[in-house]
């Protein structure tokens, strides 16, 4: 049966994500090392999974209200004001979703209608162009350079705005760049933001993993932004919990209300011991001060020092990402495109890697590689790859 | 402590046959302060050895131990540590340890056979005059020692790439 008379055509429009046919590749090579995960190598910590556990012992089997627990809005609405100085309402202001995925295709359906055109950084995460095609609208990519170490800047993203346009994403810190932006940064988005009359959704899932002396500034802490943008963040990366499937979006509740129309009817509420466990690492954070993010992040840094050094000695192009847990070296020297570059590498070093255009176009020319991975594992990792560019330059 | 010092035991505690130079990347320290903060540590007994977690029972070795609850009467003036260092001195003795509670020492006893051990206990242990009692459990199976799991299902569920 022939069934392109009944599917979308919009949405059957949309080619499945670059990262899938790596995948496949990928996934055949079982001794592969793969610096390909897009998530932390830890596991969720065992007070937090005590908590889901408790919930189902104790019989905690219904659903939830629409946004989510109070307890846990509660809970995000301290952790925001206490680390990032954004205050939210934990009634009417937070949306709890199932992952900040979900919450970034609220924002989108919410937000765009027919023929608007939304700027997205580019290289970005593979979700943003597809849910804004899913919601009616134009994706926009701009352009993001190594030589501005991968930053967003004012001038270009000016360049891209149109009178259609009416959103910008701003995926910082970036996956899968590792960029982030500071303080001065954000503030002259924030001009541009202003000048255009424009709203952003500003997703800060990897806010927790930050380096080198740096901090994360949420957007929406920006004079004036506030009232203009979502913000979305979750629990996955900070304290690994990807497989839990919960984040959360806040903005102005005129837009959450709409954002909850949709997931009122289409999801009714996250899974209720994702919640559970979401506020149990909320509160466990605020009684002992983040000591587990803390630690992870220690670790995380360990091996990203350990990353950009190998890179860099083996004589590839490689900016120091302060951000998230990538490292996205630029693999030019080696005359291969990415595609190629990680074909052969997992074909001859058994090392997987994601090629950087599986991430727009502007990735071309990089690797992302991932330092969520055991630090020996990292070492064979990077020996093979140095011996593999040695073999090709 | 400093911030470099904790950084190094972090990473020793995980793979302590890492590289000096490895270190220094890692903390971002240079090799000459990575060297002066082991010997510090080191200086200062905090690591006092560098040796692996061994799973003996995937060995071939014979080997039995046992924690023993020890009750002593405790010294005028020396408490409990004059004891303690005459129990810690035996050879078969890998850990000793003051306790609150129902007892007042806990002795850590290695060896290779049941019969042995029972003559430790028996011949050297019980008969020091301050001790009053001991109780003694053997070792059937361990599951966990210094924070490794040692019949970990430990395979990466992760997908092997993802977005």
């Amino acid at each position: 049966m022939n069934y392109d008379r009944y599917l979308n055509s919009r949405i059957a429009s949309v080619p499945p994500s670059g990262i899938r046919r790596f995948f496949d590749l990928a996934a055949s090579r079982k001794d592969a090392i793969s610096l390909g995960v897009g998530e932390p190598d830890f596991r969720t910590p065992y007070l937090i999974r005590d908590a889901a556990i408790n919930s189902l012992i104790d019989g905690e089997t219904q659903y939830t209200a629409n946004r989510g627990l109070l307890e846990l809005r509660r809970e995000i609405a301290f952790y925001l004001s206490s680390r990032y100085a954004v205050s939210y309402q934990p009634e009417d202001e937070i949306l709890v979703t199932i992952g900040a995925s979900e919450a970034i295709d609220l924002a989108l359906r919410a937000l765009v209608s027919d023929g608007d055109e939304v700027l997205v950084p580019d290289p970005s995460y593979v979700s943003y162009a597809p849910g804004v095609i899913f919601a009616g609208g134009t994706p926009v990519p701009v352009e993001t350079r190594q030589e501005d170490s991968f930053r967003l800047k004012a001038d270009t993203l000016e360049k891209a705005v149109t009178e259609k346009t009416r959103l910008l994403i701003l995926p910082y810190p970036n996956n899968p760049t590792g960029a982030i932006m500071e303080k001065s940064d954000l503030e002259a988005i924030a001009e541009v933001i202003v000048r255009h009359d424009l709203l952003v959704i500003s997703d800060e899932i990897y806010s927790e993993l930050v380096y080198g002396g740096h901090t994360h500034v949420s957007f929406a802490a920006i004079p004036g932004m506030y009232e203009r943008t979502i913000t979305i963040n979750g629990f996955s990366k900070a304290f690994a919990m990807t497989g839990w499937r919960v984040g959360y979006a806040c903005g102005a509740p005129e837009i959450i209300a709409v954002m909850n129309r949709i997931h009122q009817y289409a999801i009714m509420c996250a899974p209720r011991q994702g919640q559970v466990a979401a506020a149990a690492a909320l509160r466990l954070g605020r009684e002992n001060n983040y000591e587990s993010v803390e630690t992870m992040r220690e670790s995380y840094d360990r091996r990203r020092r350990l990353m950009v050094d190998a890179f860099r000695s083996m004589g590839l192009d490689c900016f120091e990402p302060y951000g998230a847990f990538y490292v996205f070296p630029s693999i030019r020297r080696t005359g291969m495109s990415s595609e190629e570059f990680c074909a052969a590498l997992l074909q001859e070093k058994d090392v997987a890697a994601v090629p950087g255009n599986a991430f727009g176009a502007s990735g071309e020319g990089h690797i992302r590689c991932c330092y969520a991975t055991a630090v020996d594992k990292i070492n064979i990792a990077l020996e093979r790859m140095g011996d593999f560019v040695n073999a090709h330059s | 402590m400093t911030k470099l010092e904790t950084s190094i035991l972090d990473i020793l505690q995980e793979d302590c046959r890492i590289p000096m130079e490895k270190m220094a990347v890692m903390t971002g320290a240079s090799l000459k302060d990575v060297a002066s903060a082991i010997d510090a540590l080191e200086k200062k007994k905090i690591i006092l050895r560098y040796s692996p977690v061994i799973n003996w029972d995937r060995t071939d070795r014979e080997r039995v131990e046992a924690m023993i609850e020890v009750r002593v009467t405790p010294q005028r003036d020396m408490g409990f540590d004059a004891i303690a260092k005459r129990i810690y001195r035996f050879d078969e003795v890998k850990s000793v340890y003051l306790m609150s509670g129902s007892y007042d020492l806990l002795v850590l006893v290695e060896a290779r056979t049941l019969k042995e051990l029972a003559a430790f206990v028996s011949g050297k242990l019980s008969p020091l005059e301050t001790v009053t009692g001991t109780a003694t459990s053997f070792v059937l199976k361990r599951y966990k020692e210094e924070g490794v799991i040692f019949e970990n299902d430990d395979t990466d569920r992760r997908l092997v790439i993802s977005p």
